[in-house]
């Protein structure tokens, strides 16, 4: 064996290794201690600790120390890539896992969340702040709409979803036309600081930048959160296997309107099938791990609370969760609209990495590697989701390319090739995921006992 | 003294005659007046283009029936979307493409019997060559029910899908290495050349080289080849379905697989068998696709695939004749968004007529209602 391969698989077993302890130090019970004559609770500083050193062991091993790095750039663009899987996963396995929607339109969330949050820091940085603005205020106002038509039509029973769909696709619309307004009377403002292309004013680098991508991510997330109320809002009262072809129809979907957006959707810097350059790579390691913490921390704490307990009991039976006074559609709006909101998120960190962004990044062939992750790791298992998602892009992004790249040059084409294969044999040999719904450390919830026939779905 | 706490309001039930009840369908009916105005405002402006796109549709309509039937049969009885059947699709027309560039097949009884009649030894030639896709495809499809489909019988059905889309994935990027089918667009030499006919005061023989006349409707050989042979498959399935002992079968596995097995019926066989004749229409339809668009290339079965299995949704999934209609919507709607709105948009109008006629029918066109399940 090639000592590269070992290399790269050492590694893959270190960064899983690091997963698992991170996960554990921050659901670690230490119980009270004595301080100062006080009896103090610990564990949650020890666990915010943890999450901190977690980051910081990993900044420290990308630090060049006099020449030597211990992580090289291949390894570090691998762990941007797996951070963003993870969260597109989670928000996944939050929609088919635990609330057992299957859906395949993730991939299409996460490219609008890769675009939008892109269109802003690529504007800001030349000089145009109506990207910011305009995504900005049309959000937020969209996000207002929504919920105050979800007010006002809350007390009544038996609304048709075509009704009420119709009802919030106007509200929506009149927002977005309001915001495109007043976005670009407020941006003539902001524009002179910016400066040009060539000569980049005060307010397009350093600090303010940082701030322009952390809104623009976020914005972005919530811009493919409000896009997947008003599909799913129709689309979910359809039922399993034609909510996953809807929804595969939605990443074909965004995936035309992607090779198009220069011709059909009036945004020329996005170059359509030629795909966007020029995107600053503001991605560090700081902003992938908070952003992923950040998702792993509020799903963990969603499947804690009552939503959560609701979500899963729609998964385990819609008649009986309905009897019990859960409002079955609801719930299923709810755990769609954030795991998409996480596949945005996702979105915007990735292209924020890799700088150029091309829509046969978003293809619906690559779309079905979520899903396929989430089984691997197991469906209801958070932990089993986020170490298939580190394994898979290290095994095959970082084992396969290296092993097959030392057969031949063409042989990385091979890999996928091996991958249907594993997945054949791991879906004849373990059906339910390496990790079946086994929770580690932090992760843990509190287990609700799976009945046998709801777990295993309907049988054909 | 507890102070009278106020009741929550009672909800508001909406009656389906109301106000709030009619948004909804006034919404479907602006956009069903729009399409027809667009429809009609096109019809008026060109008539001969108009219909050359009605014939465009037909001629892609009947091809992902072809398609669409392999899929409603297996999703009726196993209940598994069957990614793989595009590929299955992709196999049938390159079998066909080396079997005509390598072999010359579609000349064979030419030049086996030098005496025999041109026009005779290339129709007898055609269809040894597709008798050899189906053949092919339906070992291909046979031997993939049978390595990776029936280990996973009582398995989740998530489990199954997912092995559906390895399986998918598998053909597809073998086929795309260099020394399998490689990832370029590959020339598609038809088995018998282009006859075309125009409708201009009558009907007229394209000559080579003649330019057509203004506004003339244009039909060809292949149209007509693929038509016929959609037709007699269709009937030929029927016949099967409602006559033969094992449409019996088939149609009893689909409804109550455990029942089917009581009463004696080999439900392992039936499968396999509809994985078989779904493999050998896909093969069929893989041929006329590749002669009516001569090029081919790996990853030509994804999208008609894709369209075949919303074309069988569309028309009430585990029906027949529902995947035909469907099928032929589709194909309408596909040449008329490409014609009309832009070219580009036509898959997600595809998408769009799914989810909307989802809406109103849950159950697709000829979808019977969903059983109550015990």
């Amino acid at each position: 064996m090639d000592s590269s391969i070992l290399l790269s698989l050492v590694k893959m077993i270190v960064v899983i290794a690091y997963l698992f302890g991170l996960f554990w130090v921050m659901g670690l019970k230490v119980g009270k201690i004595t301080l100062g004559g006080k009896k103090v609770d610990i564990s949650r500083w020890i666990n915010l600790l943890g999450a901190v050193a977690g980051f910081g062991i990993v900044q420290l091993a990308m630090t060049k120390f006099g020449g030597f790095q211990l992580l090289n750039n291949f390894d570090i663009g691998l762990l941007y890539q797996a951070c963003t899987m993870t969260m597109v996963a989670l928000g996944l396995n939050l929609i088919y896992g635990f609330n057992g929607q299957f859906s395949l339109g993730q991939w299409g969330f996460y490219g609008i969340g890769a675009y939008a949050a892109a269109d802003v820091t690529f504007r800001w940085t030349n000089g145009d702040s109506r990207g910011l603005t305009v995504l900005g205020i049309g959000v937020i106002l969209a996000g207002v709409v929504i919920l105050l038509i979800g007010r006002l039509l809350s007390n009544l029973r038996r609304m048709p979803v075509l009704s009420s769909f119709t009802i919030y696709l106007v509200g929506t619309g009149l927002a977005a036309v309001v915001a495109v307004f007043a976005g670009k009377l407020l941006a003539p403002m902001i524009d002179p600081l910016l400066g040009t292309n060539l000569a980049p004013g005060p307010l397009a680098q350093g600090a303010a930048l940082q701030v322009v991508f952390v809104l623009g991510v976020i914005f972005a997330g919530i811009f493919a959160a409000i896009i997947s109320f008003l599909f799913g809002l129709p689309v979910l009262s359809l039922g399993s296997d034609y909510f996953g072809i809807a929804t595969l129809g939605f990443t074909i979907v965004v995936y035309t309107l992607m090779v198009n957006t220069d011709t059909i959707l009036p945004f020329p810097e996005m170059r359509g099938g030629r795909g966007m350059i020029g995107i600053p790579k503001l991605t560090t390691w700081f902003w992938a791990f908070l952003f992923m913490m950040l998702v792993i921390v509020i799903m963990r704490n969603i499947l804690r609370s009552s939503h959560g307990r609701s979500i899963i009991s729609v998964r385990e039976d819609e008649t009986a969760a309905r009897s019990m006074g859960i409002d079955v559609a609801g719930t299923k709006l709810l755990s769609f609209v954030i795991g998409s909101l996480f596949a945005g998120l996702g979105g915007g960190i990735y292209a924020h990495y890799i700088g150029f962004l091309s829509p046969g990044a978003f293809d619906f062939l690559i779309g079905f590697n979520p899903l396929i992750i989430i089984v691997f790791g197991g469906l209801g298992s958070m932990t089993g989701t986020i170490t298939a998602s580190f394994g898979w892009i290290f095994f095959l992004e970082g084992i396969l390319r290296v092993v097959l790249g030392q057969i031949s040059p063409e042989a990385p084409t091979w890999r996928y090739v091996l991958y249907p294969i594993v997945l054949l044999l791991l879906m004849l040999v373990r059906p339910q995921g390496l990790l079946g719904n086994v929770e580690w450390g932090y992760l843990k919830l509190p287990r609700i006992p799976l009945r046998k026939s709801a777990a295993e779905g309907e049988k054909a | 003294m507890q102070k009278p706490t106020s009741l929550p309001k009672p909800p508001v039930i909406v009656s389906p005659k109301s106000f709030l009840a009619w948004i909804g369908k006034a919404f479907l009916i602006l956009l069903a007046i729009y399409v027809t105005y667009i429809l009609i405002s096109n019809l008026i402006q060109n008539p001969g283009l108009f219909l050359t796109n009605i014939i465009n549709g037909l001629q892609m309509g009947f091809v992902y029936a072809l398609i669409a039937l392999g899929y409603t049969m297996v999703y009726g009885i196993v209940k598994l979307i069957n990614f793989a059947h595009g590929d299955v699709f992709m196999v049938g027309a390159f079998v066909s493409y080396f079997a005509i560039d390598r072999f010359q097949l579609q000349l064979w009884p030419s030049s086996v019997f030098p005496d025999v009649d041109p026009n005779l030894s290339i129709v007898v030639g055609t269809i040894t060559t597709i008798l050899l896709s189906m053949l092919v495809c339906v070992l291909l499809a046979v031997t993939i029910e049978r390595v990776a489909y029936k280990p996973l019988r009582d398995a989740p059905r998530i489990a199954a899908l997912i092995t559906a889309i390895g399986v998918s994935f598998f053909l597809e990027y073998f086929g795309l290495l260099d020394f399998v089918f490689s990832a370029r667009f590959i020339p598609y030499q038809r088995p018998f050349e282009v006859v075309t006919w125009y409708f201009s005061n009558g009907i007229h023989l394209l000559e080579a080289g003649e330019s057509l006349p203004e506004g003339s409707i244009t039909v060809s050989n292949i149209l007509i080849f693929i038509v016929l042979a959609t037709l007699a498959v269709l009937l030929f399935l029927q016949f099967l379905v409602k006559r033969t002992k094992i449409g019996i079968a088939m149609r009893a596995s689909s409804f109550d697989k455990p029942t089917a097995r009581l009463m004696g019926i080999e439900v392992d066989r039936v499968i396999s068998f509809t994985f078989a004749i779904g493999a050998a229409f896909a093969a069929l339809g893989g041929v006329l696709y590749a002669i009516a668009y001569p090029s081919i290339r790996t990853l030509m079965g994804v999208y008609p695939g894709l369209k075949a299995f919303v074309a069988a949704v569309l028309g009430g999934i585990g029906s027949i004749p529902g995947a035909f209609v469907g099928a032929l919507i589709m194909g309408q709607a596909e040449s008329m968004t490409a014609s009309y709105i832009s070219t580009p948009m036509r898959d997600a109008i595809a998408f769009s007529i799914l989810i909307i006629v989802l809406l109103v029918r849950p159950t697709g066109i000829f979808g019977e209602p969903e059983r109550e399940k015990a």
